[in-house]
């Protein structure tokens, strides 16, 4: 019972798609089906490996950048109450502020090709991890501390085995909607500035007017991010529940 | 001022202070980026000749309607599906992965459907901003107390009337969250998708400027957006704690 909701989502979202199709016609996009044979056609061409694999290994330096930095800061400002304080609004007004603008600064500074990516990709996921994290760390019951101490637990075996996996649930909140944002970082990233990966393709489709590729690339994407979000997804609320 | 805010305060002046002094000497050079004290100047002459005024109206206007447009439908939609759950219950893998998935990858067909103009620009904001605002009204609706809803029950509030006058108002809090973020949304929609393919709008200006090597005019229209956009939050968030204020007494 617990796959029908999904199944019945994919299965409405497939129709709307084809109804889509059937208004807009050819022009604009491409059937499911045909999407999909396009797809299975490309994923066999060699020639399309290098851009998934340069995307891929954007993305997973960057992903690892923000989840090391964005722990890190959380780690900080969530267990010193007035580095926090005086922490948090910096890092609230830094997450709403719109990081696509400061995209033509990290070029200047990195120059065209995979550190810009990375850098892209990390800075869109280090302040989201960083406040997950700190809350987590900041909404610790103060028994769970007390106890430790209690038990006389050294302070590393108390967060080894009371406090860390206390504040698990948050942070792995946290690493799940880092992964999300660093990944549409790191594409876009590619969008604007590279000559490999996905992100590159889609936009070189677009400027060719390339429907089959955007679509396929698209399609390719969002079967990943959903895939691996619904793994993390699963993860999060196994660990919520067992709190 | 409390002193957390004063030593906030102390370390952005320092941590601006060092990165004008980093400019200054030429450490970081003049290509990469001008000293802040210049952006400044820059941002207030470019304002002052009145240069990109059109572009800048473009786009806070796109804003302004991906914003407003993304607050009503969310709310409807937020108070609609709290009242399907079989609906919501479908819906809610879609929810959770929506933010995965890059919206921008959606841009080409956003341009076919709606034309050369600004309304792909204004749709990519609002697709960004609708889901935070949808979101946030369902997590403040599912939050209401029994008791609320009982006292409405006793006073005949049926329907719609009791959405309106119980459950919206006390969800309010929540729904403002979304808007903060539907607020933030629309502006990397519609200025990441200026920077894609537009003719004008702030977004555009900026690439263009990048494309030509012209910090004088790229630093300070990044400058205008991000301070553009820190204010507004600043006073949703003054806005918001007044609210809050208001609600504890």
């Amino acid at each position: 019972m617990k796959w029908r909701d999904p199944l019945a989502l994919i299965a409405i979202l497939l129709l709307l798609w084809q109804a889509m199709y059937w208004v807009i016609g050819d022009v604009a996009l491409t059937s499911p089906v045909s999407t999909f044979r396009s797809l299975a056609v490309m994923l066999a061409d060699p020639r399309f490996w290098p851009h998934v694999n340069e995307t891929l290994l954007a993305f997973a330096q960057g992903f690892a950048i923000a989840v090391v930095i964005g722990l890190g800061i959380g780690f900080l400002l969530g267990a010193h109450s007035m580095t926090g304080e005086v922490g948090e609004p910096i890092l609230v007004a830094l997450y709403s502020i719109p990081k696509v603008t400061l995209y033509p600064i990290i070029l200047l500074i990195f120059g065209i090709g995979m550190p810009a990516k990375v850098a892209f990709g990390a800075i869109q996921g280090i302040v989201p991890i960083a406040l997950f994290a700190m809350n987590s760390i900041r909404n610790l019951n103060p028994v769970f501390a007390r106890t430790g101490r209690v038990l006389r637990l050294s302070p590393l075996a108390s967060t080894q085995r009371i406090l860390l996996p206390a504040a698990l649930p948050e942070i792995v909140t946290g690493i799940r909607v880092g992964f999300s944002l660093t990944l549409v970082g790191t594409l876009l990233g590619e969008m604007f500035g590279s000559q490999r990966g996905l992100g590159y393709l889609l936009i070189q489709a677009m400027n060719l007017h390339n429907m089959r590729t955007i679509m396929s690339v698209t399609l390719l994407l969002v079967i990943f991010a959903a895939s691996v979000n619904a793994v993390l997804l699963a993860i999060d609320r196994r660990l919520h529940a067992r709190v | 001022m409390k002193r957390a805010g004063i030593i906030r305060t102390v370390v952005i002046l320092v941590a601006v202070g060092a990165l004008e002094l980093l400019c200054r000497t030429g450490v970081i050079s003049s290509f990469v980026m001008p000293a802040p004290s210049t952006i400044v100047y820059s941002t207030v002459q470019i304002l002052a000749s009145g240069r990109f005024a059109a572009d800048i109206w473009v786009t806070l206007r796109n804003v302004s309607i991906s914003i407003v447009a993304a607050m009503v439908s969310g709310v409807v939609v937020g108070t609609v599906l709290h009242r399907l759950p079989t609906a919501r219950r479908i819906l809610d893998p879609l929810f959770a992965t929506y933010y995965a998935i890059p919206v921008y990858a959606f841009y080409p067909l956003l341009m076919v459907i709606f034309g050369l103009g600004d309304l792909p620009q204004i749709a990519v904001g609002f697709l960004l901003a609708l889901m935070a605002v949808i979101i946030n009204t369902l997590n403040g609706l599912d939050r209401v107390p029994r008791v609320l809803v009982k006292v409405a029950r006793m006073h005949r509030l049926g329907g719609w009337a009791m959405e309106r006058k119980v459950r919206l108002p006390f969800a309010a809090p929540y729904v403002f969250t979304g808007f903060k973020l539907c607020v933030a949304y629309s502006f990397v929609g519609v200025i990441g998708a200026e920077f894609i393919t537009s003719s004008r709008g702030i977004g555009y200006e900026i690439s263009y400027a990048y494309n030509n090597f012209d910090n004088q005019v790229m630093y300070p229209l990044i400058f205008l957006i991000l301070a553009i956009v820190t204010v507004i939050n600043m006073s949703l968030y003054a806005w918001e704690r007044r609210l809050l204020a208001r609600r504890r007494t």
